[in-house]
C-alpha cells in the first residue's frame, strides 16, 4: 500500500470522499514538484562546479558562499530577459514547444518510488508509462526547431527526430531484461525485487540503458541536438527569456529523471544499508549517476550524425536483443536467478562489447562523391 | 521515383561559435551533407600592408603583432628578418638565440591553442582546451616576464631585441622545459587513442599530397599531407642550422594527421628549446650601430620563417626613405585556407567544422 493510499484512508474518515481523494494527490504532486525543481537547482550548481573541477578551473564561486546562489542568479537573469519571438516564425509552435519539452519530464516523476510506497501512482504498467511519456519531449524539440524559422534549428529538429526515435528502441529493449528478472512492470516492485542491484545481473542492459539515456537527454557524446560548435544552440537557438529557461529546466529535469530511472532499474532504488534514512540512499544514488553523466560530458568528443545512427542500429540494437535472449533463457532455465548467473552475464556483456568494438566501424570514408569535388587536377580558384 | 529537393543555403558565420573569429562559410546543404562551400572573409581587414607605408621600419613591428595574434613573436621575427636583409644588419648571436627561443615558445603556445580548439570543434566540451590553456598560461607568464605583454609582444627590433632577458627568465624557462614533455604525453594519452576522436578525424578532410603542394599550403597542413617541408630545415634562417630536430610528417593528410603532426611538433619544439638554453651565449641583445630611423638603400628583400601556421613571409621594398615603399605579406593562414572547399565538399556539416578547425587559422592574419 502506498503512502498516498494511507493518507486517503486517514482523510476519508473525516471528510467527503472526493475531497479525501483529491487532497493527497495535490499534496503529493506539490511535494514531488518541489523536490524536482530543488534537485534541478542543485544539479545545475553541481554540474557547473564538478565540470569546473574536471576542467581544472573553479566554476562559479562569486554569488553567495562557494557560488551556491548561482542558480538563483541564473533564474533571475533569465526571468528578466526579453522574450523574443522571430517574426517569420510560427508563433503557436514557438510558444507551445517549451511546454511540450518540460511537462513530460515532470510526468515521469509520478511513478518513481522515493521509498517503499512513496510514489504518486504505483502503476502496474510503470515501465510502459515511462517509455511512453518520456518520448513526448521529442515532439517539443521538433516543434521548437520548426517554429523558429531558423536553419540551425531546423537541422537540429531533423536530428532530434532521427536520434530520439533510433535510441528509443535499444532503450526500451534494455528495460525488458530488468522486467524479465523482476517479473513486474511496476517500478516499486522492481525495486523490491532487487536483492542485489540489477547492474550485477544486467551489466549489458545497464550499458545500453545508459547510452540510450544519454542520447535521450542530449548529453555528450550524443549531444547532436545542441551541438554548439556546429549548429549554434540547435532547436533553442531562437529562444530567450522564460521560454529558454523552460528548455533549460526541462533538460536538467530530464537528467534528474534519467538518473532516478537508472537508480531504480539498476542500482536498487531506495534500498541501502541501514544507518541512513531510505530516501537519502536514493538521493545519493541519483547524485552518483548524475556525476557519472557529467564525467562523460567532460571527457568525450561528439559523434557525427551517421556514426550516431550507426551506433544505435548496428551496435546497441543487436546487443539489446542478445541481452533479452540471454536473460530470457536464464529466466526459463534458472527461474531463481542463482549467483552464477551474474558471472555468465558479465562474461556475455564483456564479449558483446568487445566484439562490438572490434566489428563496428564508426567512421567510414566520404559520404558522397560529387563529380567535380574530386581534388585531383582541379583549379583552386574557380569562377562561380 | 526520384524526389528532387532544393539545397539549403546556410550562412555559417560571421557570428558562429566555431568560426574562430569573423569568418563566413556559405554552405549549400543536402540534408546534412555539404554540397558546396564558399568562403567569405575580409571582415577583419585593417589594411596592415598600406598602414606600413606610412610608418617607420621600427614602428611597423607593432603592426605585425596584430596579424596572427596567437603567435605575435614569430610575426615580429619574420618582419625583422626582412628588414635586416633589406638594410644589411648583422644581429648579435645572443639576440639570435633569444629569437629562436621566443619563436619555439610561440610555436608551443600556438599549437596548444590549435589542438585545443580543434578538439572543441570535435565536440569535446572544453576539457582538452582548458588543459592546453594550463600550459599556455605558463608560456604567457614567461612572455610577460620578457616584455611585459601577454598577447602583443612588440619585442623584436631590426638588429636585435628591445631589451635583454630578465635574470628570472632562464630558471623559469628551464623548469617549463623540464615539465613540458610529461604534459605532452598526458595530452597524447588523453586524446590520441580516443575511439570517438579517431572516428571523427581518421580519413576525414583529406588533403592529398599533390594538391597540398599545388595550392602552396605550408606548415603542419602541408607536412600532414606527407611533404617534409619545413623552412627551418629547407632554408635555415637565423640559427636553425645549429639545432638537431626532426620534421614529423603525416601520411594521408586527414584531420588526424594534422592533429598528430602538431602534437609531435610540440615535442620537437621542446627539444630545440633545450638545445638553445644550453648554447645561449653572453653578449649584446641588439646591434649597437643600428639607428632608430632606418634609411635602407633602395632595393627589396623577402624574409620568411616557419611560423606555427606555415610559411610567413614579408616582402619589403625600400625607396631610401624612412618607411617601406611597399610591404607585402604572405599569410600562411589565408593560403592554407584556400584548400578548405575541396576538403569539405561531400562530407557532413559536422566535418566541415572539424576540417576548418584542423587547418588552424587566425582571422587577424587571414584578413590583415
Amino acid at each position: 500500500m502506498t503512502y498516498l493510499e494511507v493518507f486517503y484512508q486517514t482523510l476519508a474518515r473525516s471528510m467527503p470522499e472526493w475531497l479525501a481523494y483529491l487532497i493527497p494527490f495535490l499534496v503529493g504532486s506539490i511535494v514531488v514538484l518541489g523536490f524536482l525543481l530543488t534537485t534541478v537547482m542543485v544539479f545545475i550548481y553541481m554540474e557547473r562546479r564538478v565540470l569546473g573541477r574536471f576542467q581544472i578551473r573553479q566554476g562559479p564561486n562569486r554569488t553567495g558562499p562557494k557560488g551556491l546562489l548561482q542558480p538563483v542568479a541564473d533564474a533571475i537573469k533569465v526571468l528578466t530577459k526579453e522574450d523574443i519571438v522571430p517574426l517569420p516564425g510560427d508563433k503557436v509552435a514557438h510558444f507551445i514547444a517549451p511546454i511540450l519539452v518540460f511537462i513530460p519530464t515532470l510526468l515521469i516523476f509520478a511513478v518513481i518510488p522515493f521509498q517503499n510506497g512513496a510514489l504518486l501512482a504505483d502503476l502496474n504498467i510503470g515501465v510502459m508509462y515511462v517509455a511512453a511519456v518520456g518520448t513526448i519531449s521529442v515532439i517539443g524539440a521538433f516543434v521548437a526547431g520548426w517554429g523558429s524559422n531558423n536553419k540551425y534549428s531546423l537541422i537540429s529538429a531533423i536530428r532530434a527526430v532521427a536520434q530520439m526515435v533510433s535510441y528509443e528502441v535499444p532503450l526500451m529493449l534494455s528495460m525488458v531484461g530488468v522486467v524479465l528478472i523482476a517479473g513486474s512492470l511496476s517500478l516499486n516492485s522492481i525495486v523490491e525485487k532487487q536483492h542485489i542491484p540489477f547492474i550485477f545481473l544486467q551489466p549489458l542492459g545497464f550499458f545500453i540503458f545508459l547510452a540510450g539515456s544519454l542520447a535521450e537527454i542530449n548529453r555528450t557524446p550524443f549531444d547532436l541536438l545542441e551541438a554548439d560548435s556546429e549548429i549554434v544552440a540547435g532547436f533553442h537557438t531562437e529562444y530567450s527569456g522564460m521560454k529558454f529557461a523552460l528548455f533549460f529546466l526541462g533538460e536538467y529535469a530530464h537528467a534528474v529523471v534519467t538518473s532516478a530511472l537508472i537508480s531504480v532499474f539498476f542500482l536498487s532504488g531506495w534500498k541501502g544499508f541501514p544507518g541512513l534514512p531510505i530516501f537519502v540512499w536514493f538521493l545519493i544514488k541519483i547524485g552518483l549517476v548524475f556525476t557519472g553523466i557529467i564525467w562523460i560530458r567532460s571527457t568525450l568528443p561528439r559523434f557525427r550524425v551517421d556514426q550516431l545512427m550507426g551506433f544505435a542500429w548496428k551496435f546497441l540494437f543487436p546487443a539489446a536483443l542478445v541481452n533479452i535472449f540471454i536473460t530470457g533463457l536464464e529466466a526459463m532455465v534458472w527461474p531463481g536467478f542463482p549467483w552464477f548467473v551474474v558471472i555468465i552475464n558479465w562474461i556475455v556483456a564483456g564479449a558483446v562489447v568487445a566484439s562490438g568494438s572490434l566489428l563496428f566501424v564508426t567512421g567510414k570514408g566520404r559520404i558522397l562523391e560529387i563529380p567535380g569535388a574530386k581534388p585531383e587536377g582541379r583549379s583552386l580558384i574557380e569562377a562561380r | 521515383m526520384e524526389l528532387k529537393t532544393e539545397p539549403m543555403i546556410l550562412n555559417m558565420g560571421p557570428q558562429h561559435p566555431s568560426t574562430h573569429g569573423v569568418f563566413r562559410m556559405r554552405v549549400a546543404l543536402d540534408g546534412e551533407i555539404v554540397t558546396d562551400l564558399e568562403m567569405v572573409f575580409g571582415y577583419l581587414h585593417r589594411g596592415v600592408e598600406k598602414l606600413a607605408e606610412g610608418r617607420t621600419y621600427t614602428q611597423n613591428v607593432t603592426l605585425t603583432d596584430r596579424m596572427d595574434y596567437l603567435a605575435s613573436m614569430t610575426n615580429n621575427f619574420a618582419y625583422v628578418l626582412a628588414v635586416e636583409k633589406l638594410a644589411n644588419i648583422q644581429v648579435p648571436e645572443r639576440a639570435q638565440y633569444i629569437r629562436v627561443i621566443m619563436a619555439e615558445m610561440m610555436r608551443l603556445s600556438s599549437h596548444l591553442m590549435a589542438i585545443g580548439f580543434f578538439l572543441n570543434d570535435c565536440g569535446a566540451f572544453q576539457t582538452p582546451l582548458l588543459y592546453m590553456y594550463r600550459e599556455r598560461e605558463k608560456l604567457l607568464d614567461l612572455f610577460e616576464m620578457v616584455c611585459g605583454q601577454r598577447l602583443t609582444y612588440n619585442y623584436m627590433r631590426p638588429g636585435g631585441l628591445s631589451h635583454d632577458l630578465p635574470p628570472e627568465f632562464l630558471p623559469a624557462l628551464k623548469r617549463f622545459v623540464r615539465e613540458m614533455p610529461a604534459f605532452i604525453d598526458e595530452y597524447d594519452r588523453l586524446l590520441s587513442d580516443n575511439e570517438i576522436l579517431l572516428a571523427r578525424t581518421k580519413g576525414v578532410g583529406i588533403l592529398p599530397r599533390e594538391m597540398a603542394i599545388s595550392c602552396s599550403a605550408s606548415g603542419p597542413v602541408l607536412r600532414a599531407s606527407g611533404v617534409a617541408w619545413d623552412l627551418r630545415k629547407a632554408d635555415p634562417y637565423s640559427l636553425y642550422d645549429r639545432f638537431s630536430f626532426e620534421i614529423p610528417t603525416g601520411q594521408t593528410g586527414d584531420n588526424y594527421d594534422r592533429y598528430w603532426v602538431r602534437l609531435q611538433e610540440l615535442k620537437q619544439s621542446v627539444k630545440i628549446l633545450q638545445q638553445a638554453i644550453e648554447q645561449l651565449p653572453d653578449g649584446l641583445h641588439i646591434a649597437p650601430e643600428v639607428p632608430l630611423y632606418l634609411h635602407p638603400a633602395p632595393g627589396e628583400a623577402y624574409g620568411h620563417i616557419e611560423s606555427p601556421k606555415g610559411e610567413l613571409g614579408f616582402y619589403l621594398v625600400s625607396d631610401g626613405g624612412s618607411a617601406p615603399y611597399r610591404m607585402k605579406i604572405r599569410p600562411p593562414s589565408l593560403i592554407n585556407l584556400t584548400a578548405l572547399r575541396d576538403m569539405v565538399i561531400g562530407w557532413k556539416i559536422a566535418d566541415a567544422i572539424t576540417v576548418f578547425g584542423s587547418i588552424d587559422i587566425v582571422l587577424g592574419e587571414v584578413d590583415r
